[in-house]
C-alpha cells in the first residue's frame, strides 16, 4: 500500500510542470497560427479586421486585470484607449504628407502648431507616450478616487463621468485636435510606407499579435504569486487587507495605471488598423461594450477576456453584414444570457461542462463514506506514515 | 522589566456619533504580556473601543498610546504595521484563496506595492507559514480554498493570520460566537498558547469561555470602564451584577 501512495507534494509538482508546459505549447501554437497562418490565408480586408479585434482583445485583458481580479469595474476605459490612439495619430500626422502643419489646422485659422503637438514629432516620444500618458491619467484619477475610499458602483459612475468629460473636451476642440472629425491616418506615412498599405498593415497586425501576447503575459505575471493573491484579497475584502498592514490604495492605483497603459497601446493599434480616430471612441456605449467582452469570455481568466473580445466582435461583424438592424438587439440579448445563464462567461461554462462530462461519462469511481481518498486529513496522515 | 511597561495606554477617550457617546472618558491600561478579557452588555462600546485602537474610528478627545507611540491620526494599515493585529467578530478570511495563501499574505514582511510584486516569499516566510499551520491545526487543509473550511476552522485561520503579522498586541473580537463546545475549547487553548508570547485583548460574551481563559477582566458599561479585576472579583462586584451579570441570573 505504502509504495502505491505517491507523495501528494511530488504529484502536485509534476502536475504543475505538466500543466505549465501544456499551456506554453498552446500559447506558442496560437501565436504561430496568428502570426504566420492568418496573414497567408486571409484576404487583406479580413486580416485588418482580425487585427482590430485582436487590439480590442488587448484592452479586454487590461480590463480583466482590474475587474476580474481586483474588483474595479471601470466604465471609462475609452479614455485611455483614445489617448493612446490620438498619441499615435498625432505622430503620424506630423510625419506624413501634411507635415509640418496638418491640414485641418488651416481650416480653423491656426497657423502655428499647438505646443502639446510639438513632442509628437519624435517617434521615440510617441512610443513612450502611448502607454505612459494613459497610465498617468489613470494614476491621477485612480489616486483621487481610491484614496477617498470610493468603491464599487460609485467608482464605476465616476469613471463614466470622467469619460464624458474627456469626450466633450475632444469633441469640442476643433482648433486643437480637429474635434468631432477626428484624425485620419490612412494617407499618412510610417517609416516611408503609407499607413493603409498592405505592408504597413501586415506589420501592424504582427505587432498587435506580439503585444497581445505581451499584455497577456504581463497580466499573467501580475495575477500570479503574492501580488496576484493580494489583488484577489482586495477584491474580496478590502478592509481585512488594511488591517493586515497593506495599504490597498497603492495597489489599486498601480493596477489601474497598468490597465490604462494597456488600453492606450490597444487604442494606438486599433487606430492605425481602422484608419481614423474620432472622439466617438469615447462614447459611453463603447466603454461598456469592453466590459461586456470580458463578461462574455469569463471574468478573472485573462484567456476568457481575449476570447470574449474576439467572439463578440466576430459575431457583430457577421450579424451586421447580414442583418444590420438586429445587432443592438443581439448584443442586449447576449448580455442578458451571460448574466443569467453563464455568470462565469463562456470559459466558465465550458469548465462546468467538462466537469459535468467527466462525472457523467468517465468510469464511475466508487464513492464511499467517508470519502477516504478525498479527505485531506487522511492523505496527510498517510504521507506522514510513509516518510 | 519590559513586562511592566504598559503596551497600551488609553486616557480620557471620548468618541461620539452624532451626539451619542459610544465611548465616554474611557481610561484603560494594559501591561505587555497580559491576556485581558473585556466584557460588557450590548452597546457598552466594546467594538468601538477596538475601532479606535486600530484606526477605524478617530476619537474626539483623549489619547491612545501603543508602546509609547501615539496612534491618533494614523491609518489602519500603518497601525497594523506598528504591531497591532485585529480579528473581527465574524471570521474575515479571503474565501477564494487557500489556507496557505491566506497566511502567506499576512506574514509578508514588506507590504508595499513593489516589494510585494518583485519579492519572492523567503524560505523563512514559508517555514513561518508551516509553523502557523501547525499551531492552528490546519496543516492537512493547507491547500484547500478557505471557503471549504468550517466556521470554527475559519476562526482559527483568522487568528493564525493575525499571528502571522507578528504583532505585539492581538485584538480578538468575540472569537467563539457561534462555535460548538469543542471548537470553543480549541480556540480557548489556542489563545492561551498565544498568550505565552503576545499581549492579547479578547472581547467576549460567552461567560463559560471567559472563565476558561480570563486572568484579568475589564467590564465596560456605557462607554466607560465600570470595574477591573480577576474573574471572581468582577463577578462579585455589585455594580457589575446590576448592569450585566445580574441579567443572566
Amino acid at each position: 500500500m505504502s509504495s502505491e501512495v505517491i507523495s501528494r507534494h511530488q504529484q502536485q509538482k509534476r502536475d504543475r510542470l505538466l500543466r505549465g508546459s501544456l499551456e506554453l505549447g498552446i500559447i506558442v501554437a496560437i501565436v504561430l497560427v496568428l502570426m504566420l497562418v492568418m496573414p497567408a490565408s486571409l484576404p487583406a480586408f479580413r486580416l485588418k479586421l482580425l487585427g482590430r479585434f485582436l487590439s480590442l482583445a488587448i484592452v479586454a485583458v487590461g480590463i480583466d486585470l482590474i475587474w476580474g481580479y481586483t474588483g474595479l469595474l471601470s466604465l471609462g476605459h475609452g479614455i485611455f484607449f483614445a489617448l493612446g490612439g490620438y498619441a499615435f495619430a498625432m505622430y503620424l500626422k506630423l510625419n506624413g504628407p501634411e507635415a509640418p502643419l496638418p491640414e485641418f489646422f488651416t481650416l480653423y485659422g491656426v497657423d502655428q502648431l499647438p505646443w502639446f503637438w510639438q513632442p509628437f514629432k519624435s517617434f521615440g516620444f510617441t512610443m513612450l507616450a502611448i502607454p505612459i500618458i494613459p497610465a498617468l491619467v489613470a494614476s491621477v484619477l485612480g489616486y483621487l478616487v481610491f484614496r477617498n475610499r470610493i468603491r464599487g458602483v460609485y467608482f464605476s459612475i465616476l469613471t463614466q463621468a470622467a469619460l464624458i468629460v474627456f469626450f466633450n473636451f475632444f469633441n469640442g476642440q476643433q482648433e486643437l485636435i480637429n474635434g468631432t472629425n477626428g484624425l485620419k491616418t490612412d494617407t499618412d506615412l510610417i517609416f516611408g510606407q503609407v499607413v493603409s498599405s498592405e505592408a504597413a498593415q501586415l506589420a501592424f497586425f504582427e505587432t498587435t499579435v506580439a503585444l497581445l501576447l505581451a499584455a497577456y503575459l504581463l497580466c499573467r505575471w501580475l495575477t500570479s504569486g503574492r501580488f496576484g493573491k493580494l489583488l484577489v484579497a482586495i477584491r474580496d475584502d478590502e478592509n481585512r487587507v488594511r488591517f493586515t498592514g497593506y495599504n490597498p490604495t497603492g495597489y489599486k492605483v498601480f493596477v489601474f495605471a497598468i490597465s490604462g497603459a494597456i488600453a492606450g497601446i490597444a487604442g494606438a493599434l486599433y487606430t492605425v488598423q481602422s484608419g481614423i480616430i474620432t472622439p466617438s471612441i469615447m462614447e459611453v456605449a463603447f466603454s461598456i461594450e469592453m466590459v461586456i467582452w470580458v463578461a462574455v469570455g469569463g471574468r478573472g481568466t485573462l484567456v476568457g477576456a481575449i476570447l470574449g473580445a474576439l467572439l463578440v466582435n466576430q459575431a457583430r461583424t457577421m450579424l451586421s453584414e447580414q442583418f444590420p438592424e438586429v445587432w443592438l438587439f443581439f448584443q442586449g440579448l447576449l448580455f442578458l444570457l451571460v448574466v443569467t445563464v453563464l455568470p462565469d462567461g463562456v470559459l466558465g461554462g465550458f469548465r462546468r461542462l467538462v466537469t459535468w462530462g467527466r462525472s457523467r461519462f468517465a468510469s464511475p469511481s466508487l464513492v464511499t463514506y467517508p470519502a477516504v481518498e478525498a479527505n485531506p486529513e487522511i492523505q496527510h496522515e498517510r504521507e506522514e506514515i510513509n516518510q | 522589566m519590559l513586562a511592566n511597561e504598559p503596551i497600551l495606554a488609553i486616557e480620557n477617550l471620548t468618541v461620539s456619533f452624532d451626539g451619542f457617546k459610544a465611548l465616554n472618558q474611557l481610561t484603560f491600561g494594559m501591561a505587555a504580556g497580559e491576556l485581558r478579557v473585556i466584557i460588557g452588555p450590548n452597546g457598552a462600546g466594546k467594538t468601538t473601543f477596538l475601532d479606535v485602537i486600530t484606526g477605524k474610528v478617530q476619537p474626539q478627545t483623549g489619547s491612545v498610546r501603543f508602546q509609547g507611540r501615539d496612534l491618533r491620526q494614523r491609518s489602519e494599515h500603518a497601525i497594523a504595521r506598528l504591531g497591532i493585529g485585529r480579528k473581527f467578530q465574524t471570521p474575515r478570511v479571503y474565501l477564494n484563496l487557500t489556507v496557505r495563501e491566506n497566511l502567506d499574505l499576512a506574514c509578508n514582511p514588506r507590504k508595499n506595492v513593489f516589494a510585494t510584486l518583485f519579492g519572492r516569499p523567503s524560505s523563512g516566510d514559508k517555514r513561518h507559514v508551516v509553523g502557523l499551520l501547525e499551531t492552528i491545526g490546519l496543516e492537512a487543509k493547507a491547500d484547500l480554498s478557505a471557503n471549504l473550511l468550517s466556521h470554527g476552522e475559519k476562526q482559527r485561520l483568522e487568528i493564525g493570520m493575525l499571528v502571522a503579522q507578528s504583532p505585539d498586541l492581538l485584538l480578538v473580537d468575540e472569537p467563539v460566537a457561534g462555535l460548538t463546545d469543542e471548537e470553543t475549547e480549541n480556540v480557548g487553548a489556542l489563545l492561551l498558547a498565544l498568550a505565552e508570547s503576545h499581549s492579547i485583548i479578547v472581547i467576549e460574551h460567552d461567560m463559560e469561555f471567559v472563565r476558561q481563559i480570563a486572568r484579568q477582566v475589564t467590564v465596560l458599561h456605557q462607554g466607560s470602564v465600570l470595574c477591573e479585576g480577576t474573574m471572581d472579583e468582577v463577578q462579585n462586584d455589585p455594580r457589575v451584577i446590576e448592569v450585566y451579570l445580574g441579567s443572566e441570573q
